[in-house]
């Protein structure tokens, strides 16, 4: 290229330019503009939810929820701060859950990939299929359902809404194709040392897995923090409930929030905002993920174009 | 002879064997003593008896779940809507990921891929409080600005037909930022040259676009496509469920089988109908993406999910 420019004449030269200058300049009219609308349409949504709870309840019930609060309010947040009980256990559930959840999940998830990612291992691709499997083909939820509810008798217990979570095929996959990619000849180095295949994993493969480690404790930790659906299926218990199945309780049931409250607090009923209340506890139970997410968004991208590589 | 080699690997892999363990039984008990249970498609369920004890009933639950007229609604709607999100999602993620990476300064990339990607960290109660606030019929922000036109607002969660449109709009929104970053990856994985020997060639960036950009993107594009065909009879019941939930009215646009399998265990208790219509569905899934994997491995076979 560098070679060729110089051989054009000076008008050619001159004239393509221009006409490149004109259709860039259009194409980066195009872009910025239609970049600029997706992103409005990506962020409205979170900018309506937050300024809808900082609005003043007599504000939303005259004229609904506002993009900028005609009556700015904190009441929302006071009141969910002044009687946090229930907020507070359902934080502490998930926090429970998702610590629990990334660190067994993560470990067990390494340990397969590194065993299947062994080539001198006979029957990796016997077991690799094992697990492909049950991607493919499922029995369902019913059987699932009553497999965790009547056998394992796991109904309204912490355990179920770490067990049911903790392995998934696909992050396996990742990793597997993540440690293929380390050269045996560390490996094997180790091997004369006497370190055994657990040995291995531990002292050696693990450190070097680090950037693979973060990206799929983070989707491990994201798919805790953000599960309800365990929640809806398996506990009744309000002292068990995570942070997700809260809220979606809390929207769809505003009566039992006020009671809970009214019990804690003795409010009034009818002091509680709870317009601006569904949105404010909407926030807060959004708020670590926000707040963490210009820090761990690398590391998701990172784990996209892996998978994306492995199809 | 062959036991005794069989005995010696088992010694030689002790240690490997011993770390596949608890994944092991960890697939057996959650993901194939279930597929037992599929005979549940074919009992009349009840307490006592359990699964294995309960009374068969040959094909009555199917044909309970066909004749209702269910399976055809919930299929297609399943169906239908999968296809479309297939379609809009993909479109819309390939423009994005050419103008972010044509048409942005690193700047104005890093922004907008950013807060693309938000949506993605959601969770669906989440989004359903979204959509509560813009859709709800007093105070919903959709009416706020009808109101402000001086139109009638819309009864959004009593009428069926506005949703088709609004899942699919939701749907992009979640997926963008995800989608956008695997293009985006692919684009900027094209070798440079073939864009060099284009400008030499005096093509315009439009020019350029479609006949280096696009083509060079269809690979990913139909790989992706295809591999999203194959779970086109998988329901996302996050979505569904939160932005739709128990409400009636809506199921002839909204119902989809995973929904509809839910809502038949839990509120309607029908056990064995249940079973039948989530064994239908694993059928159905398990045929589909083995046809797609069948297409992925005839286009690019090192792409073939096996």
């Amino acid at each position: 290229m560098k070679l060729i420019v110089p051989k054009l004449t000076p008008t050619q030269s001159s004239v393509g330019k221009k006409r490149m200058a004109t259709d860039r300049l259009l194409l980066h009219l195009l872009g910025y503009t239609v970049l600029t609308v997706l992103t409005v349409f990506c962020l409205f949504p979170f900018i309506l939810v937050i300024s809808s709870s900082l609005t003043e309840e007599s504000s939303i019930i005259r004229d609904g929820f506002q993009l900028i609060p005609t009556s700015f309010s904190l009441e929302a947040y006071a009141i969910l701060f002044k009687y946090p009980q229930e907020m507070l256990k359902a934080y502490g559930i998930t926090i429970t859950v998702t610590l629990l959840g990334t660190l067994f999940g993560l470990f067990l998830t390494s340990m397969t990939a590194y065993v299947l990612s062994r080539k001198d291992f006979k029957w990796r691709n016997r077991f690799s299929f094992f697990f492909f499997f049950t991607t493919l083909f499922s029995g369902g939820l019913v059987p699932w359902y009553l497999l965790i509810v009547n056998y394992l008798q796991l109904k309204d217990t912490l355990l179920v809404l770490i067990l049911p979570m903790l392995m998934n095929v696909f992050y396996i996959i990742v990793m597997k194709s993540f440690m293929s990619s380390i050269p045996e000849a560390i490996i094997e180095s180790t091997k004369i040392d006497g370190a055994n295949d657990f040995q291995i994993y531990l002292q050696f493969v693990l450190p070097l897995s680090k950037p693979a480690l973060a990206t799929i404790g983070l989707f491990i930790a994201l798919g805790y923090w953000n599960d309800w659906y365990n929640a809806l299926l398996f506990i009744s218990n309000s002292d068990l409930m995570p942070l997700q199945y809260y809220l979606y309780r809390l929207l769809g049931n505003m009566d039992g929030m006020r009671k809970a409250m009214m019990a804690a607090g003795a409010v009034m009923s009818s002091d509680i905002p709870t317009e601006s209340l569904k949105m404010a506890m909407t926030i807060v139970a959004t708020g670590p993920i926000m707040i963490a997410y210009p820090f761990i968004q690398r590391y998701f991208v990172q784990g996209l174009t892996i998978g994306a590589v492995k199809g | 002879m062959k036991r005794s080699g069989l005995w010696n690997d088992i010694k030689k892999y002790k240690i490997l064997l011993l770390m596949l363990t608890p994944a092991v039984l960890f697939f057996l008990l959650f993901a194939y003593v279930p597929m037992a249970g599929i005979v549940l498609a074919f009992k009349q369920y009840n307490y006592t008896g359990g699964v294995f004890g309960s009374p068969w009933n040959g094909l009555d639950n199917f044909r309970f779940f066909f004749d209702s007229g269910d399976a055809w609604r919930v299929t297609r709607n399943t169906g239908l809507y999968n296809l479309a999100f297939i379609i809009v999602n993909n479109a819309l993620q390939i423009f994005a990921a050419i103008l972010l990476f044509e048409a942005a300064g690193p700047w104005f990339r890093k922004i907008t891929q950013t807060v693309m990607f938000l949506p993605y960290f959601i969770s669906w109660v989440v989004v359903g409080a979204i959509a509560y606030n813009l859709f709800n019929y007093d105070y919903g922000t959709i009416n706020v600005l009808l109101g402000a036109l001086g139109l009638e607002p819309l009864d959004i969660y009593n009428t069926a037909s506005y949703w088709p449109l609004i899942l699919i709009v939701v749907s992009a929104w979640k997926a963008l930022g995800y989608g956008t970053i695997m293009y985006l990856a692919a684009i900027t994985s094209i070798d440079t040259e073939m864009y060099e020997a284009a400008e030499i060639d005096g093509a315009n960036v439009f020019q350029r676009i479609r006949r280096i950009t696009i083509p060079n993107l269809y690979p990913t594009a139909i790989i992706l496509m295809l591999l999203a065909i194959g779970n086109i009879f998988r329901g996302d019941f996050g979505m569904f469920y939160n932005m739709v939930g128990n409400n009636g009215l809506l199921f002839s646009s909204t119902d989809v089988i995973d929904t509809f399998v839910f809502r038949s265990l839990t509120t309607s208790n029908e056990i064995g109908m249940s079973a039948a219509a989530g064994f239908y569905q694993s059928i159905l899934g398990f045929a589909t993406i083995m046809l797609a994997n069948y297409a992925v491995r005839k286009y690019d076979s090192d792409r073939a999910l096996f």
